[in-house]
């Protein structure tokens, strides 16, 4: 199953040597790596229909109990045939849609990259490795969003995708850290057993904002909602598989995951409910003002992703399933809607709806193919979205308490859903063609099928609920449900309740639709309001977020290596200080100490005098050389104290120190007054400060009764652990050798800034 | 600073430095030394040399661009850092030893190559920053 996960990581890596290949004629065979996945994936169907669990797992870090395993039930199943069966579609359709692009090779790079993390995010068994994925996903979804990247708005809209769906990645590990304190694992199936704990402790609440709060940002939920409209910059394959189908469903893929664990407390269930309802009306609402196919579509979807909020807010048997069933309707009619829109905009290089019409002079089938996406999105009967519109009334209609109001609220988001389906799939394609738009032709099979095939499995599935039922839906509502079962879909339940509701939706719907005209003037009567969406208000904070850290950085680094220095030094004085001073008395028993030799009254008089010489000679160059002085003073210390490793290598460390001194102070002036005497007592002062607090320290540390544990076990094991008889070296190579590689990795990248500086400046000056 | 004296000797000196460099490399696990001084003296070499010679010699001498030996050495020490895991499903860093004596480096095992890794980093890292800065000089 690793591999198989991992095969879009691979493709993205082969890219770099196959590029003249996928850009080639070839593209199309790039399909074949989510095709795989997808009949991989389809081969378990007939095992987790008997509701089996499949688990693998591969040992990572086991020492820190992260590990990949991946978990296979009826949940997670729904969700990687949706990404792999999707994703089969979107590399198919891209390799037309994109054909001849100069980046189509970077494209399909993270397309494999985010497809990869996607199937990782809803496979893991382990919430760390799940974090991962998540982010892999955020990040790929910010280079996919910032494709065209000469486009600023393009750039912009990636960046605040990013920084909202990477903040909401952090919550979700710090969600992921608590729960693995208060269960000891950070396995998820073994946290369900767990759940009574989890609400018993007192990090409850906590966990559950953060959990939430990942959620929402990725799943586009009101007030985190804004990014979503903006990543539709992308180019159309990736809005329909990230921004509809597949990434924002992660949010509400993690809530279902999570809702037998921390789910039927009225904190769960009252935000859910409540966020998404509000959610859901309030994009639906927006919806009405836009005038750009895309624009409609990524309210439609928001609108969606709030409709399955709410549905897992109400947290019944009956409400899950309708959340599952919906979770396929939504993605095979927005799918379906995106493609045809990216049809209509390759063919006529327009999206706004105020000049498309009578698209269907020459697109017929795909005037077809819109018009059955709209009646799935709509719910009418006999297709997949009157089945899964029947659940939500169901749901909504039996739940305990409010149910009028709350079913109130989904008729009145599902007439504003059909009326934004009708809009994209049907009206572009009505009336008359005006002159304006070019002649139009069938474009190559490899943009239509897509979408055709997709509104035909609505169709089929709607006549045929039960094969979606039985083998997907079933298994996972009873992971998540917890062992309750037995509701059978059916596309006819004779004339109920659910069905009037449904015809009364429709019809309001079609009235909506018939009086409703989008024009540029709704569009900028809503922009009115703009300053008070969420969007301003969180880009106003930014903004007063950057004006403030340029003051503090104005402040701190005002680029004066002294007055940084001067900084530190004072912060380490008033630190340090503060708590000794708290117990500023010395408990020295002078008898123990060694007596004083000639040798270090003859080293400590060199150091003084060139300390002197360092500080007053009108030289610079002799300055240096003083210092050295010094350094090479402390190396002879080392040696008196048995410390060899240390003498040789502060010895090096001075004599290349001086010679860089030396390099850098050439080619200044060499007699100068280095700086007013003012500054020069202040800093003497402060010097002198910081010198005599750092003795009382060292005097401090001596007097306090030692604890050798550490020292002693590193003398103890070196040899028999590490096979070494020079403890310095086997600490620094062996027992902590994770920091030396980590210290190695911070010196090449000092270098490597260094040499840029040098170099840009180098440049710059060759220029003039 | 072309002096005769000074170039006579680093010409003898280059070779020599850079053999104890190698020594105090090898015989650091149980010794006094390692790979960080062992770098540290085979960059103050080549410093030498480039004093008295001039710069481009030393760059002759060392033929490829120094900055090179930083992801020589990181390579060098995160593979012998991952070995382990690859090879013999032990945890990260576990240091692997070789049977077998070998006069003055004793017994060869990963942390050898490990510390060999920080040696080129060390020589990579020292005269990038030097060369960079004295030619900017």
């Amino acid at each position: 199953m690793l591999f198989i996960v991992c095969l879009g990581f691979l493709l993205s890596i082969a890219i770099l040597f196959i590029h003249k290949f996928i850009k080639g004629n070839w593209a199309w065979l790039s399909t074949l790596i989510p095709l795989t996945s997808f009949l991989y994936f389809l081969s378990f169907i007939g095992d987790i229909a008997q509701n089996d669990v499949i688990k693998v797992s591969y040992s990572w870090i086991s020492s820190y109990s992260v590990d990949l395993s991946f978990m296979l039930d009826g949940l997670s199943l729904l969700f990687v045939l949706m990404i792999s069966g999707i994703g089969t579609l979107v590399f198919w359709y891209t390799s037309s849609y994109l054909k001849g692009h100069e980046y189509l090779d970077r494209f399909y790079a993270y397309l494999g990259i985010f497809m990869a993390a996607m199937l990782g995010l809803v496979l893991s068994d382990n919430l760390i490795t799940m974090f991962i994925f998540w982010e892999l996903t955020s990040i790929s979804s910010f280079f996919l969003i910032g494709f065209n990247n000469e486009s600023k708005s393009s750039r912009k809209s990636a960046l605040l995708a990013l920084g909202i769906t990477g903040v909401g990645g952090l919550f979700l590990l710090a969600a992921a850290v608590i729960l693995g304190q208060v269960t000891s694992t950070y396995t998820i199936s073994e946290m369900l057993s767990m759940s009574n704990e989890i609400a018993m402790s007192s990090s409850y609440t906590f966990i559950v904002v953060m959990i939430f709060l990942a959620a929402f940002t990725k799943s586009a939920q009101f007030p985190f909602h804004f990014w979503l409209p903006g990543a539709m910059k992308a180019p159309t394959p990736v809005s329909t598989y990230l921004h509809s189908a597949t990434m924002v469903k992660a949010g509400i893929y993690l809530i279902l995951r999570f809702s037998p664990i921390l789910g039927e407390t009225s904190l769960w269930n009252t935000t859910l409910i409540t966020i998404g309802a509000i959610t859901m009306l309030y994009s639906a609402i927006q919806m009405l003002f836009r005038t750009d196919l895309k624009a409609i579509l990524a309210y439609s979807t928001i609108c969606a992703l709030g409709i399955l909020t709410f549905l897992t807010g109400l947290g019944t048997y009956e409400a899950l399933v309708a959340a599952m069933v919906f979770i396929v309707v939504h993605a095979l009619y927005k799918a379906s809607l995106f493609l045809i829109t990216g049809i209509i905009d390759h063919e006529t290089g327009t999206r706004d709806i105020t000049k498309l019409s009578g698209l269907k002079q020459g697109l017929m089938p795909i005037a077809v193919a819109g018009f059955v996406a709209a009646l799935i999105s709509g719910g009418v009967i006999p297709t997949l979205g009157f089945v899964g519109k029947d659940l939500i009334y169901e749901s909504t209609l039996h739940f305990k308490n409010n149910a009028w109001l709350l079913t109130g609220i989904a008729i009145a988001t599902n007439v504003l859903l059909f009326y934004g389906g009708f809009l994209v799939g049907v009206k572009p394609f009505l009336g008359k063609k005006p002159e304006a738009l070019p002649h139009l032709h069938m474009p190559s099979i490899r943009l239509w099928l897509p979408p055709m095939l997709m509104v035909l499995l609505g169709l089929v599935l709607g006549f045929m609920p039960y094969l979606l039922g039985d083998s997907l839906i079933m298994p996972g509502a009873e992971v998540l449900s917890r062992g309750e079962s037995g509701l059978h879909l059916k596309l006819w339940h004779g004339f109920n309740t659910m069905f009037w509701l449904s015809t009364l939706t429709i019809a309001f719907g079609v009235i909506v639709y018939l009086v409703l005209k989008p024009s540029d003037k709704l569009l900028r009567f809503s922009e009115k309001f703009e300053f008070i969406s969420p969007k301003s208000i969180t880009q106003y904070l930014v903004s007063l977020f950057k004006i403030m850290s340029k003051y503090w950085t104005m402040l701190f680094q005002n680029g004066y290596l002294r007055h940084y220095v001067a900084t530190y030094v004072t912060f380490i004085i008033v630190l340090v200080g503060y708590l000794l001073l708290k117990d500023p008395v010395l408990k020295i028993d002078y008898n123990t100490l060694a007596d004083l030799t000639v040798y270090e009254i003859v080293i400590i008089i060199i150091m003084f005098l060139s300390t002197l010489f360092t500080v007053f000679t009108p030289s610079r160059l002799a300055a240096v050389a003083a210092m050295g002085i010094i350094g090479f003073a402390f190396c002879l210390l080392y040696l008196f104290y048995s410390a060899p490793d240390l003498a040789m290598t502060q010895f090096s460390v001075d004599t290349l120190t001086v010679i860089l001194f030396v390099l850098v102070l050439y080619r200044l002036p060499k007699y100068l007054k280095f700086s007013k005497n003012y500054l020069r007592v202040e800093h003497g002062i402060l010097s002198t400060i910081f010198g005599g607090m750092i003795t009382f320290l060292i005097l401090k540390v001596i007097s306090e009764p030692k604890n050798s544990e550490i020292s002693n076990f590193y003398a103890e094991n070196s040899y028999v652990l590490a096979k070494g008889k020079n403890v310095v070296n086997v600490i620094l190579v062996d027992f902590r050798g994770s920091d030396t590689l980590i210290e190695i990795t911070v010196l090449i990248v000092a270098a490597i800034g260094v040499f840029g500086l040098l170099k840009l400046r180098l440049k710059a000056r060759d220029k003039k | 600073m072309k002096t005769l004296i000074l170039k006579t000797a680093s010409d003898i000196l280059l070779p020599v430095l850079l053999l104890f460099s190698v020594f105090i490399l090898l015989r650091g696990h149980y010794l006094p030394g390692g790979g960080f001084v062992g770098g540290l003296i085979a960059a103050i070499a080549f410093v030498l040399d480039a004093f008295a010679n001039g710069l481009e010699n030393s760059r002759k001498i060392i033929k490829i661009h120094p900055g090179f030996l930083m992801p020589l050495g990181l390579l060098i020490s995160f593979a012998s850092a991952v070995t382990p895991v690859f090879f013999q499903d032990l945890p990260f860093m576990t240091g692997l030893w070789a049977s077998g004596h070998i006069p003055v480096i004793g017994k060869i095992g990963s942390a050898l190559f490990f510390d060999t890794g920080v040696y080129f980093v060390v020589v990579g890292v020292s005269l990038t920053i030097i060369f960079t800065i004295s030619e900017n000089a």
